[in-house]
């Protein structure tokens, strides 16, 4: 058995075969492999005798079940109103320059994504990112590049 | 009639001295006085609706059926509102507390918070709360589970049927209405949900009592409620404010004295200009609000706002109804072709009447209040849309 398919058995040993188990089990596949497979997919549809479409067709819905490959670190830029005024396109800018990725994109080692998302609750603090589940509040260029540069330390 | 401005120490206030002591209380008295207090009170749903709480509960509680739920609605996602954030992390035991309390009230088992993705980084103390909770609950002999949900970045699933939708693992379609939650909600049973600050609400309601919590606020709009101050203000936050003052009041305690404009009650809200600031009035007499208060200064477009909230509701539209989904892209390049100076001025009272159109054919809030947000800064900054 592949590692994916030892996963979502694991998974659904954890939440159970229901159909309010999908979204746990959706959330515990991405968590691990950063984004939903097809192989996952299918595998979950056929663990909750659902179809895969019927899968496909949840996660799909909801923007953080990503169903294209995504890096090891998923950082989301907040794009709404008041981070908008307090100058989330400069680090939107800062990021892009320094992984040298667009925003959408996939660095080469797969190490970072970078995405915009609508309000993420941090208003009073914009500019706001987050980098996988951790807030970044109250950003400037120079605090997002030690951020990220924390980031890359770990991962090597 | 209007209150000057006060601020309030209610929701972040002290819970009592011993853990879960309010609810050790509530599990004391019956049911029905438990929900006479909460309409006594007069409180009605923080979330932005406003629907009166006790009545909700009421209703629920009169409800014949094997299984009842208690679901609390964590997924703030609302520009502009950041409160549940900071009640879940500051006084997670408020929150557990007014759902036990609702559980008992309309003898529900289960609860569920159905907390928003983006704030997965609370999980961690939420489950020590949590823990503390089962522990009170078991000495208590009060059967009673609370269940963490999350969410996964969808805005619609803070409607109230899209997010039963979602934790039944589906798509987080709205559904159509009536039934209402109170008839069949969560797995089609009769289900309280309520905002997280509602919750805490209840709590201090039984604290102190309805007759105390009525000093607050207006005969409309009872009690203290919090708000998030954001946008052109020195002093941006979260701050608890008895309900009823007018909004140049507002202005004048938060503003940055350049103030041209107030976002009331995030996205889905209403822009009011600084000519109106003295005859509105922040509570359900006037505009009622989540508690999102955005400040826009003199240096700021309003077409830029409202595009940006335009492609907010365009991206969040589930898709699920025609009228929302093709309605929010077609504002959206309206009011794009109307800058360009591709349709004339008077495009703009085309786009008013589909938002009308939305307003009564759209299936849920999400459609039917972007006219909020489009008539009240087409209306008042018209010029700065179309030049």
């Amino acid at each position: 058995m592949s590692n994916t398919e030892n996963l979502v058995k694991e998974l659904v040993a954890k939440y159970g075969k229901s159909r309010s188990s999908l979204m746990p089990i959706l959330q515990g596949v991405v968590e691990k492999e950063r984004y939903l497979s097809e192989e996952a997919m299918i595998s979950i549809a056929s663990e909750l005798n659902l179809s895969a479409a019927e899968v496909y067709g949840t996660a799909s819905f909801y923007t953080f079940l990503d169903t294209v490959p995504r890096g090891k670190n998923i950082i989301r830029v907040c794009k709404t109103i008041t981070c908008h005024m307090k100058g989330k396109d400069e680090i939107i800018k800062t990021l892009e320059d320094m992984l040298k990725i667009k925003v959408g994109e996939t660095t080469h080692d797969k190490e970072f994504t970078l995405l915009t998302v609508n309000c993420l609750g941090w208003c009073h603090k914009g500019p706001v990112m987050l980098v996988n589940n951790d807030v970044y509040p109250e950003l400037t260029p120079e605090k997002t590049i030690e951020i990220i540069q924390k980031y890359i330390k770990t991962s090597k | 009639m209007e209150k000057k401005l006060r601020k309030v120490d209610l929701i972040f206030g002290e819970y009592s001295s011993e853990k879960y002591k309010v609810l050790e209380k509530c599990l004391k008295m019956h049911p029905d006085d438990i929900i006479n207090e909460i309409l006594d009170s007069g409180l009605r749903g923080r979330g932005g609706a406003g629907f009166p709480t006790g009545l909700k509960w009421k209703y629920t509680k009169n409800q014949d059926s094997d299984e009842k739920f208690v679901v609390c609605n964590a997924d703030e996602g609302e520009p502009g509102t950041f409160k549940d954030r900071e009640i879940l992390d500051k006084v997670p035991r408020k929150v557990f507390s007014g759902m036990a309390i609702c559980g008992k009230a309309i003898g529900a088992k289960k609860g569920y918070m159905y907390l928003r993705g983006e704030y997965t980084f609370l999980l961690p103390s939420l489950y020590k709360e949590l823990d503390i909770y089962k522990e009170h609950a078991k000495k208590l002999g009060l059967d009673f589970d609370i269940e963490i949900r999350m969410g996964s970045g969808a805005y619609i699933c803070g409607e109230e049927s899209a997010l039963f939708e979602s934790i039944e693992g589906k798509r987080g379609e709205p559904r159509n209405k009536p039934p209402y939650p109170t008839v069949a909600g969560l797995f089609s049973k009769p289900t309280v949900i309520n905002n997280v600050e509602t919750f805490v609400s209840v709590v201090m309601i039984m604290k102190h009592g309805a007759e105390a919590y009525k000093k607050l606020g207006t005969t409309d709009s009872r009690g203290s409620k919090l708000f998030s101050v954001s946008g052109d203000t020195p002093i941006p936050g979260i701050y608890e404010l008895e309900l009823g003052m007018t909004l140049a009041d507002f202005v004048n305690e938060f503003g940055d004295g350049d103030t041209k404009a107030v976002q009331v009650g995030g996205a889905s809200g209403h822009c009011v200009p600084r000519k109106k600031f003295n005859e509105t009035i922040i509570g359900f007499e006037g505009i009622p609000t989540g508690g999102s208060m955005m400040l826009f200064n003199s240096s700021r477009s309003m077409y830029n706002v409202l595009h940006d909230y335009l492609e907010f509701f365009t991206e969040e539209s589930c898709g699920q109804c025609t009228p929302c989904r093709v309605g929010c892209q077609q504002l959206l390049k309206g009011i794009e072709a109307v800058k360009r100076g591709e349709k004339n001025a008077n495009y703009l009272e085309d786009l008013k009447k589909l938002t009308e159109t939305m307003k009564i054919s759209a299936k849920c809030g999400l459609g039917q209040s972007v006219a909020n947000p489009f008539n009240s800064i087409i209306n008042n900054f018209r010029e700065e849309i179309i030049y």
